[in-house]
């Protein structure tokens, strides 16, 4: 496949970025988009230019590293991570835009690198169960009814990649942060401190300067775990009832 | 190669670089709890101010209708809204707490959704050089239907209200007169049939976003407030339109 | 010199681990350890490098104790360590089943599984800890899965006989993680972590003998930092890939548990590498990275090859009796199930032969059409839905219709920096934990293990004994840039990056890993020999020496430059593969993951020498060649038995 690139390039935070365009030949279907970026970079670096940033890691899909833009769509045109969007899925002779997430609170580092340290700011405001090592109860002195651990399981499996913040037309960090709320509040375990959780992530996920949600849904599409929409309500009711709660 | 020099060099608290403890991007602003500085309490203000218009909408739709019924009806509808909550109520008190209400719902959701919208906009301030097609259609027909509909309301009251602007003889009293004045005219229809399909549209993802923002919204529930959203805004829309409709067709005269 | 010139030192012993019965000896050791006066403890900082499951625990566990944490991790996120792609669950003795589990039959199963290749000592104090591990995560809001009941779910893994692995569907290590990362994200708030992201540990600060600090480069800004701290701790992870392929993360490197080799810390079996048998196989030369699928697909799939060389025949056109069941024909009683390294080993035997299958011919099926027909479809969906759908995004091959095809990939490495009972490695204040070290694991891991020791360590064992270090070296002298041994590495760190940007050769990183990957594959993958593994000795100085002529890093030091980090992590590979292929040499046996083809039974099967090789390796070094220094093995509970699946 010859492909027509694209990209979004950007030295560092501090300078203006532009589209730039590149052509790349021999890809195989077979390559994962990441590798198609892999090969680019080769031929920039032996051609003596920088090659493009772009973060990645474990490229199954679960550090959530991965965030590109393409074509308009976070992660592109499938609904998975970009780590494993494959070739096969464009066409020999594609033109293909590659940006990096775009939202004030996720600032550019370089080329299609951003900051996402405000996602783990929101985690640190209440993210979490206040269970130092040592304190466990034993494990089976609480039991939780399955559909309970199932519903946390599914807002629990959020990889934080930040898709949802990209795909929102107001950057918004409303799906990220109910995941991680209704994971816990939904457990016994996490029932103390419900109130101040949410009061506290909400707060923070604001100061962060993400927008808020117009509920277009945008996010659930985009995100490549399936976090699903009505996920938003449940923080609003959580948050709705913290403050009657807490005053 | 750079090369930072520690400059605390105490063994208990050697330090690094200045990166070390602020964070690569500090918050913007401060966490707090308050109310109406969280989005979702601006959220919850434009929800409870749009449920108090929808209400009002569905009232005011009910009466209009009664323009089918013949001048006498409709002027005695109107004639009632004035002394509503007699005899307890002052002449106009009623109608007046009425408006009082509505016009702080009215300020209430355009302060809290101008906000919003500010907010937004600044949290994605670069648009992505790949333009898909269909993004972001319901806010964006939220924001530009809020503002139509914000400017058709003013257009509204000093038309049948006031009679600032009205065609013809305003009459005080005699609204079934001044609705048939403000039909008769091309853009009298055009600019209230246009503002009604703007209402049906705002209604229908309003109603929706409402639920959600004030959770009542879940996936059980999804289906049957989709329903009632579309069921609201089609009944709005349609018993809106039939009036300038019966004028046109002169089933109304 | 080369490392074929190594010479054999004194022995080393493990001088922490108390006497006694084994099921007291942690008590003992706890006991006797000396203890920090909590109101002191703020006073004493601790580095910290890496944040997946053993540091992650470790760094939140240390700073609840009131310890000041010095965090450190390459990624963006401390949450996107790659503990997180763990996926079939964490084992522990808590006999919920009442299928007859127990801390010693867990203790007996992990010894018996590392091919007694593991201290009794450290393994049955692992086994005693699981239970502790699932109480915490619980506690923390990790969503096992459950039965209807409300109760923790398990399933038996790794070929074991009794129920004991938890699990968060195929996610487990992702669940644990945010468990640990949560914790770490609460002592951040706190102000008791002080966690630096995108920060790579270059290199261990050595004073008067005593590890005292890190040298990192800020990955954004290119700036070379130095921290320092009381005790450093290094819970960086494995070394697979110095393979170039394997199912690490691709950023996963070695630089900070070989830099702190070099540094004097003894490196302990460095050839036992896990090669896991059921990953997804390559396609092409642009291959990045290997995936892995769940072990759990061999309780229902049957694994064949056809039975001519080079029957390039789709699979459904191969009759039956033209198909060879190989795991079922070799090994009758436990087929398809053989363990981790028996099954990968068979493997590449089948695809020497020329028999293998796809794309180069390094691959087997993997067949469900039995198990469809026998459950049908919807219950093999039910059990292994998630797995076949993230094989067909890859290979674009739906497995309900074609028979997967899965060949070995370098999974983990069971080898790492010596440690002793405290997990301390030779140099005081260094402590190496999770699969940074060496301890537990023996030479092979069983399944669902790994999640075990990594949070064992974290939470449980490291924060109890770094006291005893930390109460007997209460008041070190304060260090700075200015100390010479600073000055030395920080020179070393810059030159060495100078040097990698000044080459400006004709030649990318990757392509040096690549190459370095392929010999290792060739030589020091799944099956070893002497003249495979002298044939590497030669190779890898070469490549190391043509490295450092014909490298090409572009851009500068100043900026973020993901080519100087991978240039820098290749540096450090091209010294490491030498050590594991020296090791593999030296050991002329074969057990668990290391298979010497010189050392089998008539029937093709690994031969373990007791005799001989009962010890752990631990490699010193030197600027000439390495020094082995040996660690007796004793077995005083369970006795060595040579392993047989036939």
């Amino acid at each position: 496949m010859k492909l027509n690139l694209r990209v979004w390039r950007q030295k560092n935070a501090g300078t203006e970025g532009a589209m730039a365009t590149y052509e790349v030949d021999g890809i195989s279907p077979d390559m994962s988009f990441l590798e198609m970026l892999d090969t680019l970079n080769e031929d920039l670096i032996l051609r003596g230019e920088d090659p493009v940033a772009f973060d990645h890691d474990c490229r199954e899909g679960i550090c959530g590293a991965c965030s590109l833009v393409i074509d308009g769509d976070a992660h592109g045109p499938e609904r998975t991570t970009t780590c494993q969007l494959h070739m096969r899925s464009f066409r020999d002779g594609d033109t293909i835009d590659v940006e990096p997430w775009r939202a004030s609170a996720f600032p550019v580092v370089k080329d299609l690198v951003v900051d996402r340290s405000a996602f783990d700011r929101i985690i640190q405001a209440g993210g979490y169960v206040s269970a130092p090592t040592g304190s466990a109860p034993e494990a089976h002195a609480t039991p939780v009814p399955k559909a309970d651990a199932d519903s946390a399981f599914e807002h629990a499996e959020c990889i934080g990649c930040g898709a949802c913040v990209a795909a929102c037309p107001n950057g918004s960090a409303m799906l990220f942060t109910s995941a991680k709320i209704n994971h816990l509040n939904v457990l016994p375990q996490g029932a103390p401190e419900r109130e101040t959780r949410v009061l506290d992530m909400v707060a923070q996920m604001d100061a962060e300067g993400f927008g808020g949600c117009t509920l277009t849904g945008e996010c659930a599409t985009a995100c490549p775990k399936g976090i699903p929409l009505p996920s938003i309500a449940a923080m609003n009711k959580e948050w709705l009832r913290a403050r009657r709660k807490v005053r | 190669m750079a090369l930072a020099s520690s400059k605390d060099t105490a063994t208990s608290k050697g330090s690094a670089s200045a990166r070390d403890t602020a964070p690569a991007r500090p918050p913007s602003r401060t966490p707090t709890r308050g109310f109406w500085s969280s989005t979702i309490g601006k959220k919850t203000v434009m929800a409870a101010s749009g449920l108090i218009m929808l209400a009002y909408l569905v009232a005011h739709v009910a009466g209009n209708l009664k323009v089918f019924f013949g001048p006498e009806e409709f002027n005695g509808y109107a004639h009632w809204l004035r002394v509503m909550g007699a005899p307890i109520l002052h002449h106009e008190w009623g109608l007046w707490l009425a408006r009082i209400v509505l016009l702080a719902a009215v300020g209430a959701h355009a302060v809290s959704a101008y906000q919003l919208s500010r907010r937004d906009l600044k949290a994605r301030p670069t648009r992505y050089a790949h333009r898909r097609k269909g993004s972001s259609y319901a806010t964006r027909t939220m924001r530009w239907g809020g503002i139509i509909l914000a400017l058709f309301i003013v257009w509204h009251v000093l038309d049948l209200t006031t009679g600032t602007v009205h065609p013809g003889g305003f009459e005080e009293g005699r609204p079934y007169q001044n609705v048939i004045d403000t039909f008769s005219t091309w853009y009298g229809n055009t600019i209230y049939i246009v503002a009604m399909l703007a209402v049906g549209l705002h209604v229908r993802h309003g109603f929706w976003s409402a639920a959600q923002t004030l959770g009542v919204g879940n996936a059980r529930r999804e289906r049957l407030l989709r329903r009632t959203a579309d069921v609201l805004a089609l009944a709005l829309t349609a018993g809106f339109i039939a009036v300038p409709v019966g004028v046109m067709t002169g089933v109304v005269n | 010199m080369s490392y074929l010139d190594f010479r054999t030192g004194e022995p080393i012993a493990d001088a922490k681990a108390p006497a006694g019965p084994i099921a007291e000896r942690w008590d003992t050791r706890r006991f006797e350890a000396k203890l920090v006066n909590p109101a002191n403890r703020r006073k004493h900082r601790i580095i910290v490098v890496g944040t997946g499951l053993a540091g992650g625990s470790a760094g939140a566990t240390l700073a609840e104790q009131g310890y000041h944490v010095v965090q450190f991790c390459f990624q963006d996120s401390p949450r996107r360590a790659h503990s997180i792609a763990a996926q079939g669950g964490i084992n522990a003795a808590k006999n919920y089943r009442n299928d007859g589990d127990s801390i010693h039959r867990l203790f007996y199963d992990t010894v018996k599984g590392g091919d007694f290749r593991a201290r009794e000592s450290n393994v049955h104090r692992l086994a005693q800890i699981s239970v502790e591990i699932i109480d915490q995560c619980v506690a923390q809001g990790v969503p096992f899965a459950r039965e209807y009941g409300g109760l923790l779910d398990t399933r038996s893994f790794g070929g074991v006989q009794v129920s004991r692995t938890f699990y968060a569907r195929g996610q487990t290590g992702q669940q644990l993680l945010l468990g640990a990362y949560q914790a770490l994200s609460r002592q951040i708030a706190a102000g008791n972590v002080e966690m630096h992201a995108r920060t790579e540990m270059l290199d261990l600060i050595v004073v008067d003998g005593r590890a005292r600090g890190i040298v990192a480069r800020d990955l954004i800004t290119g700036e070379i930092t130095t921290h320092y701290a009381d005790a450093v701790v290094l819970a960086s992870g494995g070394y697979g890939n110095v393979f170039y392929l394997s199912t690490n993360a691709m950023n996963s490197n070695a630089t900070a548990v070989w830099r702190a080799h070099r540094r004097g810390a003894y490196f302990a079996n460095p050839c036992f590498t896990q090669i896991h048998p059921t990953c997804i196989p390559r396609t092409g030369d642009h291959q990045s990275k290997l995936t892995l699928m769940s072990e759990s697909l061999r309780n229902d799939g049957r694994i064949w090859v056809p039975k001519a060389k080079g029957d390039t025949r789709p699979a459904a056109e191969i009759p039956e009796d033209e198909r060879d069941y190989y795991l079922e024909r070799i090994y009758p009683s436990f087929g398809n199930l053989v363990p981790r390294d028996i099954a990968s080993r068979a493997a590449k035997n089948v695809c020497d032969e020329g028999r293998g299958v796809g794309p180069g011919g390094q691959g087997v099926y993997l067949d469900f059409a039995d198990a469809i027909a026998r459950m049908g479809r919807a219950a093999v969906e039910a059990r292994y839905g998630n797995l076949f759908d993230m094989y067909e995004r890859i290979t674009a091959e739906n497995p309900y219709e074609v028979p997967m095809r899965i060949y070995p990939a370098v999974h983990y490495t069971m080898g790492g920096l010596w440690v002793d009972y405290d997990l301390q490695t030779t140099v005081p204040g260094l402590f190496a934990i999770g699969e940074a070290n060496f301890s537990d694991h023996g030479a092979n891991r069983l399944g669902a293990s790994a999640l075990m020791q990594g949070l064992a360590d974290g939470y449980f064992v490291l924060p109890a004994t770094i006291n005893d270090y930390l109460a007997r070296h209460p008041a070190a002298e304060p260090v700075t840039d200015e100390h010479p041994a600073v000055r030395e590495v920080l020179a070393e760190t810059e030159d060495r990056l100078n040097l990698l940007l000044s080459v400006d050769g004709d030649r990318t990183p990757d392509s040096f890993h690549r190459e370095l990957g392929e010999v290792m594959w060739e030589f020091c993958g799944m099956a070893r020999t002497e003249e495979g593994l002298r044939t590497a000795l030669r190779r890898i100085p070469e490549i190391r020496e043509e490295f450092w002529r014909r490298i090409k890093v572009p851009g500068t030091g100043e900026e973020f430059n993901q080519s100087l980090e991978k240039a820098n992590r290749i540096v450090d590979y091209l010294e490491l593969a030498e050590l594991m292929c020296l090791d593999a040499l030296n050991r002329a046996e074969s057990c668990g993951g290391h298979f010497r083809e010189e050392s089998q039974t008539p029937d093709g099967e690994a031969a373990r020498r007791d005799d001989a090789y009962a010890y752990a390796a631990a490699w010193e070094f030197t600027p000439e060649a390495p020094v082995l220094h040996k660690e007796e093995l004793t077995f005083e509970y369970v006795h060595p038995t040579q392993r047989s699946y036939a």
